[in-house]
């Protein structure tokens, strides 16, 4: 198949890359733009490994073809880097309350938690839970994720509100 | 678990989609969400040399048109979830939705895909039988006007000509005196479903008796299947007692002889048909009173 040259907006900044028609949007992000947050975990779109934003919602980037991202703006978990490289506040949060482990995780569960935030504000335990659950971690038992969400929340302005975008 | 080369056009149009499709062939696919069809080329279930993409074929919002709700194709499950129109006027679809994949799923999956994908444990398309839906085609012929229960055949198969594609989805508006229900078994949310019902109940003029019921099933057999309405027939002039209902959700388990597998027993599965036929009825009873109270 013929390689094509893709204009990709990710995390703010245009790349060209070329790509295979049937290449995955993880593998061009991961292997050919060096993006290591955004990783293969079951190419199933069912561990979340892979999460990134797509014009702010999250999909699988397992699930994607390159050549379909085209036009829209791609978002990591590098992109939430505030200037000068501070975390940001969700990320601060997982720190702080141990929800990271091993980080396999992390970042697919701090782009679905900041989504939901974003769209419900204050989202209840089973909220959450329902939200992630299409995000598998292998060492936490979920409860420390759970409370940093909720830390988050807490903190996060309302829907809408500057610090909840990411 | 990376997928088999293939080629990839985007199209403007259903028209040109169609063209394509009838240039390649059976080598080509279609592919809106592909929530369903890439997990399958990723794992090698399917190896199509084309996929087609129609994400750019239809840029068109849900509408109500008479006593119809107009779904594109190409409605994302989120939009079902969270769109005002589709909790208004089929609360049934916007209900059933919750239970489809995991949130990424539910961003870029398709109510068209889901039907073309014929899965039979599809939570979309048992909720489309119920309540008489019909998938509007464009193909090599024109277009043309296919009732969902004339739509799935088999595993991942339907009624659909090679060089055809669902363009829209026609769901019947909720009416005065219906009511629904959706009930699922999973282990964990976010799975296939074990067993899945999904029940819709309409009541006579006085909003005292069973007019009419329908219930279809997820998970018991080739596709998504209406329960045979000489089933439901004894609902029909009851106030759907719990007696009354016991015995037609029996009779529609001893209808249906399930496989088992890694997930469930083909018993097990039976008894949920029994269990979840019984919830579902129930419910879409009450919500039918509530509804003409």
């Amino acid at each position: 198949m013929t390689m094509r040259n893709l204009l990709l907006a990710v995390n703010g900044r245009d790349h060209h890359v070329w790509a295979a028609p049937s290449a995955s949007l993880l593998d061009v992000l991961h292997d050919e733009l060096g993006l290591a947050d955004v990783r293969y975990g079951c190419g199933e779109g069912v561990c979340g490994t892979c999460t990134v934003l797509l014009d702010g919602d999250p999909v699988s980037a397992c699930l994607m073809l390159a050549v379909q991202a085209v036009g829209h703006q791609v978002v990591t978990l590098q992109g939430l880097m505030r200037p000068g490289g501070a975390m940001h506040p969700i990320q601060e949060c997982f720190l702080r309350l141990g929800a990271s482990q091993c980080g396999f995780c992390t970042p697919g569960m701090v782009l679905t938690a900041l989504d939901l935030v974003r769209r419900c504000g204050r989202p209840t335990r089973d909220e959450i839970r329902y939200a992630l659950v299409g995000n598998l971690c292998r060492c936490t038992g979920y409860t420390k994720i759970l409370d940093a969400v909720e830390e988050y929340a807490a903190v996060a302005e309302p829907p809408g509100g500057e610090s909840a975008a990411p | 678990m990376v997928s088999a080369p293939f080629d990839y056009v985007a199209v403007g149009s259903y028209d040109e989609a169609v063209h394509q499709l009838a240039r390649f062939g059976d080598d080509a696919k279609i592919i809106a969400g592909g929530q369903s069809l890439l997990p399958m080329l990723n794992l090698r279930l399917a190896k199509p040399a084309v996929l087609i993409d129609i994400n750019g074929a239809d840029q068109r919002e849900p509408s109500v048109e008479g006593d119809l709700l107009r779904l594109p194709a190409l409605t994302r499950h989120r939009t079902l979830l969270e769109h005002r129109l589709v909790r208004r006027h089929c609360p049934l679809v916007a209900d059933a939705v919750r239970y489809v994949g995991n949130v990424r799923v539910r961003n870029r999956g398709t109510i068209g895909g889901s039907l073309a994908h014929a899965d039979p444990a599809a939570e979309i398309g048992s909720c489309a039988l119920v309540l008489g839906a019909q998938a509007l085609t464009r193909g090599g012929g024109g277009q043309r006007v296919v009732p969902v229960r004339d739509l799935f055949v088999t595993y991942l198969t339907t009624a659909l000509d090679q060089s055809e594609v669902i363009t829209d989805v026609l769901i019947p508006v909720i009416r005065p005196r219906q009511g629904w229900s959706f009930q699922e078994m999973v282990r964990r949310t976010s799975d296939f479903a074990i067993v899945a019902v999904a029940a819709r109940v309409d009541l006579d003029e006085q909003a005292d008796f069973v007019a009419s019921a329908e219930v279809a099933l997820a998970g018991v057999t080739d596709r998504v299947v209406l329960a045979a309405p000489e089933l439901l027939a004894g609902l029909a002039g009851t106030a759907a007692c719990e007696e009354t209902v016991a015995g037609v959700a029996a009779a529609i388990a001893e209808s249906v002889d399930p496989s088992s597998d890694v997930q469930a027993s083909g018993d097990y599965r039976r008894r949920l048909v029994r269990v979840l036929s019984t919830r579902a009825l129930r419910e879409a009873f009450g919500r039918a009173t509530g509804a003409a109270a």
